[in-house]
């Protein structure tokens, strides 16, 4: 049996070992030393320049996650209410945008958005005042949040579909109303569905440059553009983009440490991490 | 005089347009343990979640005391219910659990705290306060739930078969703490279950149902011994059930022959239903007693043996500490004491051969191919045996369907 398993494992073994561990290591390499290949803590030392950039990234997705959760839960929860031909339905609706290239969407909104673009002319026949919308941190965010919010939904839709009809009247049994049953029993027993959603969107949002180059125009650097700077730009670096890279995976590492503390050991498992 | 406490008047629910209830009327007294006994889909849940609020019946009232509260919602209502699932909040630890009700109602910590620790020790669990749910057994999750509901105070305590789940002498064991705690606290139970012995074994009063309609409301004892129509002597215990004529007062004849009996008021020349327990009937000698019969099977049950005695035709279940042959003739000898006189019902005919323990077996054998020599063959079954047949598995005597395999076809001697 051990050796069978094991015989198993062995692709995924090498896979993982060639094109996961052997790259990060890689780019450790790279953002410790410089041109020449000797070592250097210049690169790291470098990244605080762009503390703004950081800064503004976390923020950015932090506010694009928020507006997910806030948004997201409340249609889980719905989802999980109705009965399941329309759950169904109400499934495929949610993931429909994402059978759509990224891409495409984005670009989407972008004609949407424009001074000239379809909103504004909108306004302008009925006789409003045009908005300036493209090119702003609230473009950014509605990007970030259009296209990473099925991320959320999904998650807590399959928690809170698994939380026992029982429960719920045991708690409305001993004395809750609605309110109290959904404070004190749903919210606490979808946290790792909570978690799973913010961990889900949060890492994608922060560390996107496609969405804030093409919605947040030059104003809105985020780390995302900034490595594909490095990379592919014109600031050719890619020392400079490894340490970049570096920093923001242990930032996102200790945001993931934070979150997981809210899930602490009594809460339910199962059913968080759906991907 | 009795004080109710819950009053249901009139109550009507349908699911999906099947009726369930309907013009269902009970009367629950205070400070008794009273025991809803049905098999499956007889309603008796829909009773309890109607008395928990979780279901609005479509016509009806129900009442706390004098006060009407169809309308009330679950959590205003004094009640407290036991799931069958124990449906404890995996979130919260066992203290926490059993804290939530008063947590609440607003009550200070200190009290909480006195309150849990009190509960746990009526439901010797004491030291568990602050293991997590999912450690727990299920019988202490069971445990957990009977502090959870109690802690709140509650005036009625609703169970919903809540031992189901357990093994049988586990379930023993909380069968005599619930009845227990029931003593203790003095707060009327409303016990769900479809197993007799459990509901004969704990309540004060037992309330028989079957199709929504309530059958026998009675003691244990009056259920057992005086049951109203052949759906109580069935459900209740072992029944053998017979056609008869009731001549007059404390004169019935069944099986061929007249009997002297304790029963009287139904009228001269009247059908009725007879019943006679199995433990009830004494072996005797073939030529000494008024019936006789051949042994078809014999089936040893510990404490005595079952014997299935074929009397013409009927089916006789005899339960005797002595051991007899199959092949054997014996006689069956009754004493009027023995003898239990029912009007007819909807439901006579339907039970109290013991061809088969269960209407699927009937069904089951009922197919040519399993016939032999001393089988009747279809056409001569008499046609409520035939739709007893047909109804199924509506009825269970008993899970383990038995020895008698190869016999089928009772008649009943009228």
């Amino acid at each position: 049996m051990k050796s069978d398993s094991k015989l198993l494992s062995a692709p995924y073994t090498v896979w993982m070992t060639v094109f996961i561990v052997l790259p990060m290591l890689l780019v450790g390499y790279f953002a410790f030393t410089d041109k020449s290949g000797s070592f250097t803590m210049e690169n790291i030392l470098s990244v605080g320049q762009y503390s703004n950039v950081f800064l503004r990234s976390i923020w950015l997705g932090a506010v694009a996650t928020a507006v997910s959760l806030g948004l997201g839960y409340p249609l889980a929860y719905i989802i999980s209410k109705v009965n399941v031909r329309r759950q169904n339905i109400m499934v495929m609706l949610v993931m429909l945008p994402m059978w759509m290239n990224f891409l495409l969407r984005t670009y989407a909104w972008m004609t949407l958005l424009e001074d000239n673009g379809l909103i504004n002319s909108a306004l302008a026949a009925v006789g409003l005042p045009r908005v300036h919308m493209i090119n702003t941190a609230g473009a950014v965010v509605l990007g970030m949040v259009y296209n990473y919010i099925p991320y959320m939904i999904l998650p807590l839709y399959s928690v809170l579909t698994k939380i026992d009809r029982s429960v719920i009247e045991a708690a409305q049994d001993l004395g809750a109303n609605s309110r109290e049953v959904f404070w004190k029993v749903v919210v606490p027993m979808s946290m790792p569905g909570v978690i799973s959603g913010v961990t889900m969107v949060f890492v994608p949002a922060v560390s996107t440059f496609i969405i804030s180059k093409m919605l947040g125009g030059g104003g809105n650097l985020l780390i995302g553009d900034l490595i594909d700077m490095q990379f592919l730009g014109s600031a050719y670096n890619p020392n400079l983009g490894s340490a970049v890279s570096l920093v923001l995976m242990v930032i996102i590492l200790i945001c993931m440490g934070i979150m997981n503390q809210f899930d602490d050991g009594e809460a339910v498992d199962g059913g968080g991490m759906l991907i | 005089m009795k004080n109710t406490i819950i009053s249901l008047k009139d109550i009507a629910v349908s699911y999906d347009g099947e009726q369930i209830l309907g013009g269902f009327n009970l009367e629950i007294h205070a400070g008794e343990f009273v025991t809803l006994l049905g098999p499956s889909g007889c309603g008796k849940t829909t009773v309890l979640r109607t008395i928990a609020g979780f279901i609005k019946p479509d016509a009806g009232d129900v009442f706390f005391y004098d006060k009407k509260i169809t309308a009330l919602p679950p959590h205003k209502r004094e009640v407290n219910t036991i799931f069958q699932k124990y449906a404890l909040f995996p979130h919260l630890n066992v203290y926490n659990n059993i804290a939530f009700g008063m947590r609440l109602k607003g009550r200070g910590e200190k009290e909480i705290k006195e309150t849990v620790q009190r509960m746990l020790a009526m439901v010797n669990l004491t030291g568990y306060a602050h293991r997590g749910v999912s450690q727990l057994s299920g019988g202490q999750q069971q445990r957990v739930a009977i502090a959870r509901a109690l802690a709140n105070e509650p005036k009625v305590l609703l169970l919903d078969e809540p031992l189901g789940a357990l093994d049988l002498k586990l379930r023993k064991d909380m069968q005599a703490e619930l009845k227990k705690i029931q003593q203790q606290t003095g707060i009327t139970f409303i016990f769900v279950t479809h197993d007799q012995e459990e509901a004969l074994s704990m309540s004060d009063t037992v309330v028989v149902m079957d199709g929504g309609v309530i059958q026998q409301i009675g003691s244990p004892t009056d259920i057992y011994n005086e049951p109203r129509n052949a759906f109580v002597a069935d459900f209740i215990g072992e029944s053998n059930i017979l056609d008869g004529i009731m001549q007059e007062d404390y004169s019935v004849r069944f099986a061929g022959h007249d009997f002297c009996c304790l029963d009287g008021g139904f009228g001269k020349n009247i059908p009725v239903d007879v019943v006679i327990r199995p433990e009830d009937i004494k072996v005797v000698e073939p030529d000494s007693a008024l019936i006789a019969g051949d042994v078809t099977a014999v089936t040893f049950k510990g404490v005595h043996y079952e014997i299935i005695v074929d009397v013409s035709g009927f089916k006789w279940m005899i339960q005797s500490t002595e051991c007899r042959k199959v092949g054997d003739r014996i006689g069956l000898a009754l004493t009027p004491n023995d003898i239990h006189v029912m009007k007819k019902s909807e439901y006579s005919g339907m039970y109290g051969d013991y061809s088969s323990f269960s209407d699927e077996m009937e069904e089951t054998n009922a197919l040519p191919d399993s016939m032999d020599d001393n089988r009747l063959t279809e056409q001569n079954v008499p046609p409520e045996r035939k739709a007893s047949a047909q109804k199924g598995a509506l009825n269970k005597k008993n899970p383990v369907s038995e020895p008698e395999a190869e016999e089928e076809g009772g008649v009943h001697e009228v």
